[in-house]
């Protein structure tokens, strides 16, 4: 920042933006930039003043009119909100984009291998390297998929990884998410929107694109297709329009060009599984379902489900369809399991684990349990089978009467937590008005496994808009910004 | 196709257009009420509760204001505009990627209008302001019911989907029609004598009206209100969109093309269910008809329709899979 006009925007638009130490995915220091952020800050600087506002505005407007919104559970009005979104885009050098991309695909690999031994021999357990009783004890873990050969061995097909970053800018995984991850639709409805409002800063990068991911993604469905079935129909199932997801299951569907279907749309006989059409019955080959495990089949889970399809595992199981992602694959996205994830790697890969995790006590551990309720206010405590950032603590906002309750908790079913130490997220720019201030942010890759990796560069970055909050999940006042990943 | 989308696709269509009926009812009346003595108001709100099949619970009670704040806003009334409206979105939501954005974007912002609280807080008072307001609001239903379909003419594949969603829209008028003539059929041709010259031309007029029907009859046959003539228009022209022969023709041209991509063979009892009536419309004069009974006769075109509605469903949505599997 050299012109004039540059250092007056620092003044009044970066008037608030204080570093701590958290990695800052703009500052180095004190008035030193990431050289990756030089041209957006320029950039903004020569726009006139609320010309920032004016785009704000017009994006928001954009998202609103085409119906982008989530629900959220539990409220009986204003049920469908806009995902929050913000204005700056995060950018990602190359750099670090291949040791993300190399730390993703041998990390799924890892684990679609490990899901693979656990469902049919078991070596990992008989190795010692995975303890029995982490994988038993899980309520992820689908006795019905011992034995069961599934296509291309590929359990997880789709998966969305959580990425932080350390206070030295490294990145590390927070979560796998290998069930039915969400947010993809985000990541791709963000950046049209962002190509609209700022065409030119746009150009000014060279970002890499990110519009192919639905095409990689019906490609991948399509790879998994049961054998014979040289022209498979692929569906999308859903739960249905009150799922917070609906509108991102309806976006993908039509961007893929493929039938979005809920369960009362389809039949099973003979283990075959038929949609419901005004032609008749028609076959389905792949379901890429949207559904969770519990809800899917009311004869092979959750009798009480009506989301699902009855005979649906067993059609599964006859190799007449093929479910994208396989049932079972929780398993290894459990809190739990996730402590042992670098062992998993070395395991199966012999190579060290690209990518960290955080460290991790297990409260089915006494020792680290012991510590973990000795220190309780300084650590975050998760439920290992939650998602969305429901039934978690973090421990230095807590007040005490929380803290006392998850220690009860957490003695009442050790199995069922895990302790992190609170680690500070990277914090990026975002829009307030007139002015930037640092966030929390995290990164979603999305990761696709069909007859190879797939990875579309870039991800959902998810933001605590809240100040000083850590939380970033959509269903707790999270909202999300446009990644960009820079070509060389 | 799936058979749930085609539901809620002629489902969406079916609300609109009764949402569309009910405003054009409640806007023609509300307006030439104003040249009329407060004495016939009686028999012409009952009418229109008639011509929109006598909603249970709602009742006529002297103030034409209310009955139209219950009819167009009561969201706990299912036959209100506003349910309507609230229906079709839902619908269209449920088929939110069958549809184009841009239909999707004119039923959800006119929903998003029609809900909003201070609307309905501000309607719902019995204030002289909100009377004149309301007259507006029933304005913009009605302009934004009829964008709608020009949008889904002019941005949706006339593939299937739309063509389910003619079926619903001309089903829903056709019945629609058949109920506004028997309405003012009972009232005005039945007691020739009980209205003045005047009132009665002003009847005639809101009748045409509240089909959107009277410009085109005045350039069939000029401004003269002439009964049978109003009839024949209403009931047998060949050309203008609101009339019950154009309604079924148009229905049955959609459920032609429906067949012509979902198999033909199926579709045979439906065919000429649908085929019998458009020829009974077709062939008829209106001397004929009004040589026998038109309540009845009307009452038969109705039953008819319900019978086409059970029999798509039938066909194209509710059928049972031991007899989908055999075909």
């Amino acid at each position: 920042m050299h012109t004039a006009q540059g250092k007056q925007f620092e003044q009044t638009a970066l008037k608030n933006y204080l570093l701590d130490h958290a990695y800052d995915e703009m500052f180095q220091g004190p008035g030193q930039l990431h050289p990756h952020y030089d041209p957006l800050l320029e950039h903004f600087a020569s726009l006139p003043a609320n010309e920032l506002q004016r785009r704000k505005q017009a994006a928001d407007l954009s998202f609103l009119n085409q119906g982008i919104t989530f629900t959220v559970y539990g409220r009986e009005e204003g049920t469908e909100k806009i995902f929050p979104y913000d204005l700056l885009p995060r950018i990602i050098t190359s750099a670090e984009w291949a040791t993300v991309e190399r730390g993703l695909t041998q990390r799924i690999t890892a684990l679609n291998l490990f899901l693979r031994d656990i469902y049919n021999e078991g070596r990992i357990l008989n190795d010692g390297i995975v303890p029995r009783e982490v994988i038993y004890s899980c309520k992820q873990f689908r006795r019905q998929m011992m034995g069961l050969q599934v296509p291309r061995n590929v359990y997880i097909a789709v998966c969305g990884t959580d990425l932080i970053r350390l206070e030295n800018g490294e990145f590390v995984v927070l979560e796998d998410n290998l069930r039915v991850p969400s947010g993809v639709s985000y990541m791709l409805t963000n950046r049209r929107v962002m190509k609209r409002i700022f065409p030119q800063l746009f150009s000014m990068y060279n970002v890499k694109p990110i519009e192919q991911y639905t095409q990689q993604l019906l490609g991948t469905l399509r790879s998994l297709a049961p054998e014979g079935r040289p022209e498979p129909n692929i569906v999308l199932l859903s739960p249905g329009v009150f799922n917070s997801a609906y509108f991102e299951h309806a976006y993908l569907a039509r961007q893929m060009g493929i039938e979005l279907v809920e369960g009362r749309d389809l039949v099973t006989h003979d283990n075959i599984i038929y949609m419901r059409t005004t032609s008749g019955l028609r076959r389905v080959d792949v379901i890429y379902r949207r559904v969770d495990d519990d809800f899917i089949d009311p004869l092979a889970f959750r009798p009480d489900s009506t989301l699902g399809v009855a005979g649906l595992f067993n059609a599964y199981r006859a190799g007449n369809v093929t479910l994208a992602n396989a049932f079972g694959t929780g398993v290894a996205d459990d809190k739990a399991l996730y402590a042992y994830v670098p062992d998993i790697i070395r395991y199966y890969m012999s190579e060290e684990p690209v990518l960290k995790n955080v460290e991790t006590y297990l409260m089915a551990r006494p020792k680290e349990r012991e510590y973990a309720l000795a220190n309780l206010d300084k650590l975050v405590v998760k439920a290992v089978g939650e998602s969305g950032g429901y039934g978690m603590l973090i421990g230095p906002q807590a007040s005490k009467a929380q803290l006392a309750e998850f220690a009860e908790k957490i003695k009442a079913d050790p199995r069922n937590y895990i302790a992190q130490p609170t680690i500070t997220f990277s914090r990026a720019p975002c829009l307030f008005g007139d002015e930037f201030e640092p966030r929390h942010v995290d990164l979603r890759p999305y990761v696709l496994y069909g007859d190879k990796v797939t990875i579309v560069p870039g991800g959902l970055t998810r933001v605590a808009l809240k100040r000083g909050s850590l939380v970033v999940n959509s269903s707790q006042g999270g909202g999300s910004k446009d990644t960009w990943v820079l070509s060389e | 196709m799936l058979s749930r989308v085609a539901d809620s696709l002629y489902w969406m269509s079916r609300y609109l257009e009764r949402a569309e009926h009910a405003t054009r009812l409640l806007d023609v009346n509300l307006n030439l009420m104003l040249d009329e003595s407060a004495a016939s108001a009686d028999r012409r709100w009952l009418r229109v509760l008639q011509a929109l099949g006598n909603p249970r619970g709602v009742f006529w009670k002297g103030d034409p204001y209310a009955l139209t704040r219950e009819l167009a806003l009561d969201t706990g009334n299912k036959g209100s505009i506003v349910s309507c409206i609230i229906n079709a979105r839902e619908n269209s939501r449920h088929v939110r990627e069958q549809i184009s954005t841009e239909q999707w974007h004119q039923l959800n912002t006119l929903y998003l209008q029609m809900t909003r609280p201070e609307l309905q807080a501000h309607l719902m008072s019995d204030m002289m302001m909100s009377s004149d307001d309301l007259i507006g609001f029933l304005q913009l239903v009605m302009e934004a019911v009829h964008q709608f379909q020009g949008v889904s003419d002019s941005t949706m594949r006339h593939g299937e989907g739309w063509q389910f969603i003619q079926v619903g829209r001309y089903i829903e008028r056709a019945e629609a029609t058949a109920l506004l003539v028997a309405a003012y059929h009972e009232d005005l041709w039945g007691h020739p004598d009980a209205a003045t010259e005047s009132n009665e031309y002003l009847d005639w007029m809101g009748l045409l009206r509240s089909a959107t029907a009277f410009e085109a009859y005045c350039k069939v046959y000029t401004a003269d209100l002439v009964p049978d003539k109003i009839l024949e228009f209403l009931l047998l022209d060949e050309e203008f969109p609101h009339s019950l022969r154009f309604s079924i023709d148009s229905l049955q041209h959609a459920l032609e093309a429906i067949q012509r991509v979902s198999g033909k063979t199926r579709a045979e009892p439906l065919r000429k269910l649908a085929g019998k009536l458009q020829a009974t419309l077709s062939y008829s004069s209106v001397d004929e008809i009004l040589e026998r009974d038109l309540i009845a006769y009307l009452r038969e075109i109705q039953v008819q329709c319900r019978e086409i509605h059970e029999m798509i469903y039938e066909l194209y949505v509710d059928y049972s899979i031991q007899a989908a599997l055999a075909g």
